[in-house]
């Protein structure tokens, strides 16, 4: 008897299952034809940036198509980490990546063609930012510059450079700064970083997840972070909770963009991918850029909006490290610079 | 029929049972001392968590709570974990029955094998049960250009959060019931065969109606982690907002964009699932209770 009401309910359950299914199968039928749809995979500081900017390309395109519909469906994580799952098959009809590294990886895979940095402007780079120190209130270990970054007792958040683009200026801002310091002394510079990392207690995989452990989180006395990342992070948690700290010296940070050739070939969504990424240069959207704190490109944005970043001195990767390619494997590749300082440091 | 004869054949176990064990000589001191280290313990790791939620995902009202609940991002992320967990739960509950009954009812070159094979998913870190799926099916592996050529989306779809939640929830059925049904061997089995059944009757009528609240079990914990499942999930997803993330994705994703009261709202509604998953088990536990004392020696 009990059996037979047991059996009564794996059916209804299979019944169940099958409806949900078929609901579901109906829910996500493809609406209109008349539509565009793009993944942009990009990195962790970009998710609001991208909210307000795909908006503003839904109406641009729209407007010029004969209001075709264009959606936008976003990917965040650590960039490299992001570059990885492009490789593995992601479908990104467009990248906007921390670096222009993680880009050439995607275009090493054959994804992407070659001379991707020279087919737009400002090396495929539409806004810069740069790396600041996010400190607590009133800066309690009144932390001012890099040298104060390794003194003991200090505690450092960074995202770990092996799976973050943003870790990665960090490294080399810290880099470039021992540098300048040490007359170019390598050996010297080398130190200066390894005393750095030492100081840090916890490595996250993306920037997004070092600034969750330092607000929200509690742990560190500082936090190195994009200057996009730090202002927004003061923005929404509070400015009485947090204060910017811009070092005398820092690093130009070009975060790239590129259409994914292979994808857009294939799903027929060059032209929209293309335009995407072009509305990114137009003063509608360098303006949304400065609005998020990224550094715009166009000179007229980057005057309305000089008084809300701070003067610093900056040296591009090129001038310092020879371009990416020659600091990735210095420093970041397996058996580089930084696995040997982390292997020092004990982590 | 059947089930009346189970129960007279255990009768005498459960009178076993009811022995009253000696009383140990534990001082009530000692005894307060381990009860209260228990209750603590449950209360830092169980109740305060749990409260914690609720609060953090209610503190600024049920507005805020059900927008989150009901904006499109989230709804897409339910129906995905639902989606995944409705194909995932029937085939691990086939594939279970079968595997257990195979395992506990016969002998056969290769069972420990087997047995061990069933615990991998267990054994195996879930990142990397993602990972095994990436290197599968991925771009860069040897089916992946074939698959791309004909159009086909595995890994960063549909079909990989399926075969990863799958692969991570194989066990549970069949670990729930493989020690059921070895304890209760093979005699009522080899009864109905000489009494002329034939292998399904058998299999309907005695091995079925035996293991019914183990399967119920098992069935409940594969759908509670079928439905919570982060690590694997997460390398195959692409964690495309509104298309391959699941809730446990999605509430990592709210929280990372500060978003926290909606984060924990849909952490709510996990902790939700896997609280009315047990007190659906307790409820049935309690409702048929003779009855499992029946079936479970």
């Amino acid at each position: 008897m009990t059996f037979q009401i047991f059996a009564r309910g794996v059916a209804a359950f299979v019944v169940s299952v099958g409806v949900a299914i078929g609901a579901i199968g109906l829910g996500t039928n493809p609406s209109a034809a008349a539509s565009t749809t793009l993944l942009n995979v990009s990195y962790d500081p970009t998710r609001e940036l991208y909210v307000a900017f795909n908006k503003l390309f839904a109406e641009t395109w729209a407007a010029g198509n004969n209001g075709d519909k264009a959606t936008i469906k976003q990917s965040h994580g650590g960039s490299g980490k992001q570059a990885r799952s492009v490789i593995d098959g992601l479908d990104a009809d467009v990248v906007t990546l921390a670096l222009a590294y993680d880009v050439d990886a995607i275009a090493e895979a054959g994804l992407i063609d070659k001379g991707w940095q020279n087919r737009l402007p400002d090396n495929s780079a539409p806004y810069t930012s740069t790396i600041v120190f996010l400190v607590r209130k009133g800066n309690p270990k009144q932390i001012k510059d890099w040298d104060d970054l390794i003194k003991p007792g200090t505690q450092v958040i960074t995202p770990n450079p092996k799976t973050s683009g943003g870790a990665r200026w960090n490294y080399l801002a810290a880099w470039g700064f021992a540098l300048e310091k040490f007359g170019g002394d390598e050996a010297k510079a080398r130190e200066f970083v390894q005393a750095l990392f030492k100081n840090v207690p916890v490595l996250d995989t993306g920037a997004r997840a070092s600034t969750i452990t330092f607000v929200q989180r509690q742990i560190g006395d500082v936090l190195l972070a994009w200057e996009n990342e730090a202002y927004l992070a003061v923005e929404e948690l509070g400015p009485n909770q947090f204060d910017i700290v811009t070092p005398s010296l820092s690093i130009l940070a070009e975060p790239s963009v590129a259409v994914v050739d292979k994808v857009v070939d294939r799903r027929g969504t060059r032209a929209a991918a293309e335009a995407y990424l072009k509305l990114l240069y137009s003063p509608e959207g360098q303006e949304l850029a400065a609005k998020h704190y990224y550094r715009p490109r166009l000179a007229e944005v980057a005057a309305r909006h000089a008084d809300q970043f701070a003067q610093v001195k900056l040296f591009t990767i090129d001038q310092k490290f020879g371009g990416w390619t020659e600091a990735q494997a210095k420093h970041f590749a397996d058996g580089g610079i930084f696995d040997k300082i982390s292997a020092n440091a004990g982590k | 029929m059947p089930a009346e004869i189970v129960i007279a054949s255990t009768a005498p176990a459960i009178g076993q049972r009811s022995i009253p064990r000696p009383a140990l000589g534990e001082s009530p001191l000692v005894k307060a001392a381990l009860i209260g280290v228990a209750l603590v313990f449950l209360l830092l790791f169980l109740v305060i968590p749990l409260v914690a939620v609720f609060y953090e995902a209610l503190h600024q009202g049920f507005g805020p709570y059900f927008d989150a609940l009901v904006e499109p991002d989230a709804v897409a992320a339910m129906e995905l974990t639902l989606l995944a967990a409705a194909v995932a739960v029937p085939l691990n509950l086939v594939f279970g029955v079968a595997a257990s009954w195979c395992i506990a009812k016969f002998e056969f070159r290769g069972k420990s094998l087997l047995i061990t094979l069933i615990d991998l998913p267990f054994s195996v870190s879930p990142v990397i049960s993602g990972m095994v799926f990436v290197l599968l099916f991925g771009a860069q592996s040897w089916i992946g250009p074939w698959l791309r050529a004909h159009d086909i989306q595995i890994i960063f779809a549909l079909p990989g959060i399926v075969m990863a939640t799958v692969f991570v929830t194989f066990p549970f059925v069949a670990r729930e019931l493989i020690p059921l049904m070895q304890e209760q061997g093979v005699d009522e089995e080899e009864a109905a065969r000489v009494l002329g059944a034939s292998g399904w009757q058998t299999f309907t009528r005695v091995t079925l109606p035996n293991i019914r609240w183990g399967v119920l079990y098992g069935v409940l914990l594969c759908n509670a982690r079928a439905m919570g499942e982060f690590g694997a999930v997460s390398v195959v997803s692409g964690h495309i907002r509104g298309e391959t993330n699941t809730m446990p994705l999605h509430v990592e994703i709210l929280y990372n964009e500060y978003n926290f009261v909606a984060a924990f709202a849909v952490a709510s509604l996990l902790a939700l699932l896997a609280l009315v998953t047990l007190v659906v088990k307790s409820l049935l536990e309690w409702r048929y209770a003779d009855q499992i004392k029946a079936t479970r020696r």
